[in-house]
């Protein structure tokens, strides 16, 4: 065990050496200052400061990982006490005073999404969280590891194929309409479009048609413009606005 | 493409041609041609139902003031592009134009509904007007949203006049309202004239407001009520209907019971409205509402809100460019309501009576639908 961590570590600093020159010698004349750390000798975890001088031992702590938030900002607290003392005339906002910005960036909606309390990410272990919480579900697939903001992303990935195919539905132009006539002016909100219809025997075809073959007869004819190929990713956004505005609408296909 | 077949494009650009052509000589026998155009293959097909042609003698002494007393005719909603962009529209409205000027005897007049341009542009209007110089009998307008909004119906006025007016004929009071106004949407969001003009036209385009005949017209047409009998039966047309069916949608008049409650002491009241595109009946106390056909293109009915008294039309066919759009007709009975005649294109005529709206649906119920609308 032992051995084979020591090996590890000098394979760890040949590659770095190596990466290092390589880098060297790739741009000679551009000189970064390194912040060359301090190894603990107790093994203990060493945190840097960004000036590239100051350092912090954090006594008893291995695992960089199992810090704390609070320990966390007492640690970053304490390496600003030392920077302070090292540069008393310098300058710095403190915490209370904000930059004015005249937009403020907001968050997507997404990513401000509630996180499930002890719920599980992607990044996390489903097993071992699974094994944590106690449990008693089925883990280790794929859909375990997801939380509710993965699902809040999925739903905004969503929402912007439909957003895209109402923008389509709604532009003789993107259609590729020789009249200016686009899907809207006979299909409001979609309307009488009847998706969930679909596949069926479409009598004046004289074939099984489905949606997209639909889709493509209107372009051609009231629209005057070329169908589309069926993988056309106008197509696929059409397709998807028709299907979310009749969500919850029971599927009958082959309904007259 | 096999040799000596035209693509539906070329076929296409051929007809729009030798269409056009035939709009710069247009004679009374290049209309009929072109008119011929229009309506051959419905003919062809033995679809066009002579009946509807003709005005009905209808024989029914035993109600009294159920007698026709005058007729006058209807053409709305063409939505007509600029000639060069799209000529299926403008071959509707000559369609149309012919419609009427083949009924014998003619109307009294002709009410054109409102939403004669697309997209309110002086090519649209002046196309608009140009054809339907071609109809026999007086014409009387009414102005739509998609007239209005480019330049807030200037050159809607300098055409046709001003958007409200009244007149008597024969014993009815005939009142023509302005109801498509819109409370500003526009100037907070920087929009230019064809941004606001595009956002009025998307029917399910929400950025827009909710229409309204407003304070001042509402002023107007007190006064001009003023002045009438309350046993004079009354006539109203209103591009939009003037109750509150869907509102996404602006089938809608926002001040509809203002307006309802100004109609409310006359005897005998009918209101004729555009925009909705689908034959659409209602009876809300003493008024009775007839929607009217477009010429361009049907609108699905929506969602909810359709009167209980609308016995909606079949779904229209998209195969067929002419399906469920068309012109039609009104009786105006000596008791001074009206029986509304929808000549559907390409399909059995349908009347809705005013007898039937009278006895809440009881009497004279119109052809039910084989399809129920999605
Ligand atoms: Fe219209
Ligand atoms: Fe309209």
């Amino acid at each position: 065990m032992h051995v084979r961590n020591k090996l590890g570590l000098a394979a760890l600093g040949l590659g770095l050496g190596l990466g290092l020159s390589a880098w060297q010698t790739a741009s000679a004349d551009s000189s970064n200052p390194q912040h060359r750390v301090p190894r603990s000798s107790d093994g203990d975890v060493v945190i840097a400061l960004c000036d590239g001088q100051t350092t912090l031992e954090v006594e008893g702590v291995k695992d960089p990982s199992s810090i704390s938030r609070e320990k966390a900002q007492a640690i970053s607290d304490e390496l600003m006490t030392a920077w302070r003392k090292k540069n008393p005339d310098a300058r710095w906002d403190p915490p209370t005073r904000l930059v004015a910005q005249a937009n403020p960036p907001r968050p997507p909606p997404a990513s401000s999404a509630p996180v499930k309390a002890g719920g599980q990410t992607a990044s996390s272990d489903p097993d071992e969280a699974a094994r944590r919480a106690g449990a008693n579900v089925q883990d280790g697939h794929t859909y375990g590891a997801f939380s509710a903001r993965d699902e809040a992303i999925w739903k905004a990935s969503a929402e912007q194929a439909v957003k895209e195919g109402h923008r389509v539905f709604h532009d003789a132009k993107t259609l590729g309409s020789t009249v200016a006539i686009s899907c809207d002016m006979c299909h409001p909100d979609g309307s009488n479009t009847h998706p969930e219809t679909y596949p069926k025997y479409q009598v004046q075809l004289g074939r099984v048609a489905l949606l997209r073959d639909m889709i493509n007869w209107c372009i051609e004819n009231p629209v005057r413009g070329k169908p589309l190929a069926e993988d056309d990713p106008r197509m696929k956004a059409m397709e998807a606005y028709l299907y979310a505005q009749r969500k919850g609408v029971k599927l009958e296909y082959g309904k007259h | 493409m096999r040799k000596g077949v035209k693509s539906i494009e070329t076929k296409h650009y051929e007809e729009r041609d030798s269409f056009f052509d035939g709009l710069r000589r247009l004679d009374r026998r290049g209309f009929m041609r072109l008119a011929g155009l229009s309506a051959g293959i419905a003919a062809a097909k033995g679809l066009l139902a002579p009946q509807s042609f003709q005005l009905i003698s209808v024989a029914e002494a035993a109600t009294p003031g159920a007698k026709p007393k005058f007729s006058f005719a209807y053409i709305s909603d063409s939505h007509l592009y600029k000639k060069e962009l799209n000529d299926r529209f403008v071959r509707s409205l000559v369609r149309a134009v012919d419609d009427v000027n083949r009924l014998d005897p003619q109307p009294d007049f002709v009410l054109y509904g409102g939403d004669l341009a697309q997209l309110g542009q002086k090519e649209e209007l002046a196309l608009g007007k140009e054809i339907l110089k071609g109809l026999k009998a007086p014409v009387k307008m009414m102005v739509g949203e998609h007239d209005w909004f480019l330049d807030m119906g200037d050159y809607w006025r300098e055409q046709f006049g001003e958007p409200q007016y009244s007149f008597d004929h024969k014993g009815i009071h005939f009142v023509t309202l302005m109801s498509v106004n819109e409370k500003d949407f526009w100037t907070a969001r920087n929009m230019t004239p064809m941004e606001r003009m595009l956002t009025v036209a998307g029917l399910d385009n929400g950025v827009q407001s909710r229409f309204e005949v407003g304070a001042a017209g509402r002023e107007w047409l007190k006064r001009d009520l003023a002045k009438v009998d309350k046993n004079t039966p009354l006539v109203v047309f209103s591009h939009s209907p003037l109750y509150k069916y869907y509102r996404p949608w602006n089938f809608w008049t926002d001040d509809a019971d203002e307006v309802q409650a100004l109609l409310r002491p006359f005897k005998n009241v009918t209101v004729i409205h555009g925009h909705t595109h689908q034959i659409l009946s209602n009876q809300i106390g003493n008024i009775q509402f007839h929607g009217m056909l477009s010429t361009a293109w049907p609108w699905p009915y929506a969602p909810e809100g359709l009167p209980s008294l609308t016995v909606p039309m079949n779904r229209p066919d998209p195969f067929s460019n002419f399906d469920g759009c068309g012109d039609g007709r009104m009786e105006v009975l000596e008791g001074g309501l009206v029986d509304k005649l929808y000549s559907l294109w390409d399909r059995d005529p349908v009347t809705v009576k005013s007898s039937y709206l009278a006895s809440g649906g009881r009497k004279d119920r119109p052809p039910t639908s084989r399809l129920p609308p999605y």
